[in-house]
């Protein structure tokens, strides 16, 4: 439905702009409706810009982005806002995403006078209280407040509904929960599951493999703005087969297990270099499948060792 | 017994009143010990951190003693506090990292901060480049400004500094919550080393993140709303915690191998009460599955096993 | 609106700039329709009948105080309200668009910023014979924006980065209603300041221009009794109740907005106020 092909972006950089800085490299990456793909790098990795290049609010240096076949880059007006109708975004910092001199529900109307101009009072107050009730807020106590009255679960909760009032087909998620509090993320988080599971398409854009892992059909591993590995969440998580993923692997910090347990049980390396022993590079693309729905990039990719196999 | 504090309230003054963020407090910590101290934002872990060395202007000593290996600290009294700190009880603020002056390079910062404090840089320049090396910062980091060194980089810079005098107790507000997750393993493990090398005696880590003091601590204390929930060991706050706030909280985090298709994990329902006038009693009771009619007299914090710790009437 | 009540420095400045406001719009229904006609013997010192004394030519220069007021707020409400337009409009645009607009906007904005205004002003005064004081409070106020645009400009694009924008336009909301209806309420305290700051700097720059003889040709105001009272000697004269009036009006107004728009710094910026 979603497609990155090839997707770079680059800034310039400098005085007079002489210096280039890539911030995303060469990505591809499908979304498919009722399946979540996880984004998941540290800073840095350019995994925030490919979601705002996925909502168009940064424009796409190198290969293209098509929805339903159409590339997005040319979409204007009327098109653009059809658009904007099946691809929403719910981003990081939840009291940023308000207007502090408004109340909170002003997302909604801002909507409404932008896409549903025709729509009755009584009918659209109807469909907000069952976009609510959906990400399970009651209305009364969300409606009609500061954004600063309302906690940071709430708050993103409000955004998610805001998406759903639109017809909307993909969902950016950009580190959603990373600013809650451990005892209220979950429940967004199982938010994002349960629509998914009613046939959304979801980016999922986050730096915490648990969150990723417990929530995605898919993850892709950024690194510096390329794609060092991708595949079935579960084959990524159990295989980890380039070094950075299995690096971040055990940096992570687990519950019941120890980093040191961590470090032996992810000791013995894989050794050769899929990405080579598999003959990644005969076709020039950046990733090679080293088993089935489980791609990974050379194991040189960006760092300052050479690869083994190269 | 290194620390112990009986009895600690600490009040912030708001227009509309006081607000209770840290309200009778009391437990020990031994020689030693790196205790983590974790909870949701508003519990007062931050508070309780800040307590301890500086109460800031809006922060009121309301009651309970502080007591540094057998000397009382008058957390209260800002002035007396001065001897106290760095040298007896050091902080490693939530953003140290922006803390560094732009405009002075490493070295020269560390000169006139020992300076204010009486003490000739040359004499401890060998000390604190051996230390320097022990986090993986070599000692060309002194002739740089901060702007040049990365966040990782600065964090260990500044873990540096607030160890530099061997303080007995150091407190670290969240240092690694800004960090990428690979750097952020490097410097939690720089504090257990801290420790090993008896730079510190014991420590204080607080965090939002449970399996991050999992990781480091040897004991992790759980608050909640300005009280104290449970204290245990490590493995068996995580393992078998008592206190139904905690065994909530540990349940609702994901870890790598759990998946939404297989175990949907499940929050708190609810919000902590306002700590404006928090209602008598045990302040989890409102969200707590457990709750019974006696919750609402308060419940002590007991040891219930030899270093276990909790506050619920439900248990022990 | 209890806080905006409180602050002295607020309250004591709106007070006095209200009273010379409405003495400028009430005063002249008093005083007759003409301020420069020769009413009564000259240089009378103030009396009853002439409560600011006349001038060497029998002129009422409480009839001129209350005139040149009214011209006076005429020339710093339009001179800085047009300012604060061409300012924030160019702020918010090169803000807001950033990139190659923004350089263009930037550049004119330098080049309206370093121009030597009273060399540029001697020019237009020697090509336009009649001036008048809407004139005068166009000169003032087309000269006087690039600071505003400059500090638009820069808090443009602090907000801009702020996620409820992003957000406004994924809601599909054109760029106009982005930048009037999510970034301007944002800095509205600040676009009032701004606006008392002009008002008070065009009544101080009209006071210059006035009293070195490029102010307007007919009427009159505060700065051209000034001038008058400087061109026929009433210093030397010991006529002060020419000179002191006017001299007075145009600090206590200047001054007044200026301590006005502390307390209102103080108002919208809690940090500052005292304890």
């Amino acid at each position: 439905m979603l497609r990155l092909d090839g997707v770079s972006k680059t800034y310039r950089a400098g005085a007079f702009g002489g210096r280039h800085l890539t911030a995303v490299r060469d990505v591809s990456i499908e979304l498919r409706p009722g399946e979540m793909v996880s984004l998941i790098g540290e800073s840095g990795s350019g995994k925030t810009t490919i979601g705002r290049m996925v909502l168009r609010l940064t424009s796409v240096s190198g290969g293209a982005i098509t929805f339903d076949g159409d590339d997005i880059s040319t979409l204007e007006g009327r098109r653009l806002k059809e658009y904007r109708r099946c691809v929403q975004g719910v981003f990081q910092d939840p009291f940023s995403s308000y207007n502090p001199v408004f109340k909170a529900d002003r997302v909604f109307s801002m909507l409404r006078t932008n896409f549903f101009p025709g729509v009755p009072d009584a009918e659209w107050r109807h469909r907000v209280e069952d976009a609510l009730i959906s990400v399970r807020l009651h209305p009364d106590a969300v409606l009609n407040r500061y954004p600063h009255q309302l906690s940071g679960g709430q708050l993103q909760r409000l955004l998610i509904a805001r998406a759903l009032l639109l017809d909307i087909k993909v969902l950016v998620a950009d580190e959603i929960i990373s600013m809650l509090d451990a005892s209220t993320r979950i429940d967004v988080l199982n938010l994002l599951g349960d629509l998914k599971d009613r046939g959304l398409a979801i980016l999922f854009i986050t730096h915490d493999l648990a969150l990723g892992n417990y929530i995605s059909d898919q993850t892709v591993i950024l690194r510096r703005g390329q794609i060092v590995e991708s595949g079935v969440t579960e084959r990524v998580f159990t295989n980890p087969l380039h070094p950075y993923t299995r690096q971040l692997l055990t940096s992570v910090p687990q519950l019941h297990r120890n980093w040191s347990d961590i470090d032996t049980a992810l000791a013995v390396a894989p050794g050769r270099c899929a990405y080579h022993t598999q003959g990644g590079p005969t076709d020039g693309r950046q990733l090679a499948e080293a088993e089935p729905d489980h791609l990974v990039a050379c194991l040189a990719t960006g760092g300052n060792t050479s690869c083994p196999d190269g | 017994m290194s620390l112990t504090v009986t009895g600690l309230k600490v009040y912030y003054r708001t227009l509309r009143g006081d607000v209770k963020a840290l309200d009778d407090v009391t437990f020990s910590l031994a020689d030693g010990e790196i205790m983590g101290l974790a909870g949701e934002s508003g519990c007062g872990k931050t508070t309780l951190g800040k307590s301890l060395i500086r109460l800031d202007g809006r922060m009121r000593h309301a009651g309970g003693s502080v007591e540094l290996n057998g000397v009382e600290l008058p957390i209260g009294e800002d002035a007396r506090m001065t001897e106290f700190r760095y040298g007896d009880v050091s902080l490693i603020p939530q953003y140290g990292m922006s803390a560094l002056n732009p405009t002075r390079k490493i070295g020269r910062m560390i000169r006139e901060l020992l300076e204010s404090r009486g003490i000739r840089y040359a004499t401890i320049r060998p000390e604190l480049e051996h230390r320097l090396a022990l986090v993986g910062l070599d000692d060309g980091v002194l002739d740089r400004y901060p702007m040049e060194l990365s966040g990782g980089m600065k964090q260990r810079a500044v873990m540096v500094i607030s160890t530099l005098l061997n303080p007995s107790l150091l407190i670290a507000d969240e240092i690694t919550s800004a960090l990428d997750v690979s750097t952020q393993r490097a410097v939690a493990e720089a504090l257990v080393g801290f420790r090993d090398h008896g730079f510190v005696d014991s420590m204080i880590v607080i965090t939002h993140d449970v399996s991050l003091v999992y990781q480091i601590a040897d004991t992790i204390m759980v608050m909640y709303a300005g009280k104290l929930a449970e204290k245990a060991p490590a493995e068996v706050l995580v393992s078998s915690p008592r206190h139904p706030y905690t065994q909530q909280l540990i349940s609702a985090l994901p870890e790598v191998g759990v998946r939404y298709q297989g175990k949907r994990l499940s929050g708190i329902p609810g919000s902590p009460p306002t700590l404006l006038d928090p209602p008598a009693g045990c302040r989890f009771r409102d969200r707590c599955p457990l709750a019974f009619d006696r919750c609402v007299e308060e419940p002590p914090f007991v040891e219930t096993e030899a270093g276990h710790f909790v506050a619920c009437w439900k248990v022990g | 609106m209890n806080t905006v009540l409180r602050n002295k420095k607020l309250v004591g400045g709106l007070v006095v700039v209200v009273v010379f406001l409405v003495a400028g719009l009430v005063g002249p229904w008093f005083t007759g329709p003409d301020p420069l006609a020769y009413v009564g013997p000259p240089a009378q010192a103030p009396s009853g009948a002439y409560p600011f004394g006349t001038t060497t030519f029998g002129q009422d220069v409480f009839g001129q105080f209350v005139h040149g007021l009214r011209a006076t707020f005429f020339v710093g409400f339009f001179a800085g309200l047009l300012a604060a337009v061409i300012g924030m409009l160019v702020g918010f645009i090169s803000g807001y668009r950033g990139g190659i607009v923004d350089e263009i906007l930037n550049m004119i904005t330098n080049i309206v910023l370093v121009l030597p205004v009273l060399a540029v002003l001697l020019i237009i005064a020697a090509y336009l014979e009649v001036r008048n004081i809407q004139i005068q409070a166009l000169i003032i106020g087309l000269f006087s924006w690039p600071w505003v645009a400059r500090a638009v400009r820069a808090q443009t694009m602090t907000l801009r980065s702020r996620d409820f924008v992003d957000l406004a336009r994924l809601s599909g909301a054109p760029v106009r209603r982005i930048v009037f209806r999510e970034i301007a309420p944002n800095m509205a305290s600040y676009l009032f300041m701004v606006f008392i700051l002009l008002f008070g700097g065009a009544v101080l720059f009209a006071a210059t221009l006035d009293f070195i003889g490029l102010g307007p040709t007919d009427g009159i105001s505060l700065g051209l009794m000034l001038n008058n009272a400087v061109r026929w000697s009433a210093l030397n004269l010991g006529m002060w109740w020419w000179f002191v009036p006017p001299g007075l009006g145009i600090t206590a107004i200047v001054g007044a907005l200026y301590i006005m728009n502390v307390g209102l710094d103080e108002v919208f910026n809690p940090k500052l106020r005292e304890t």
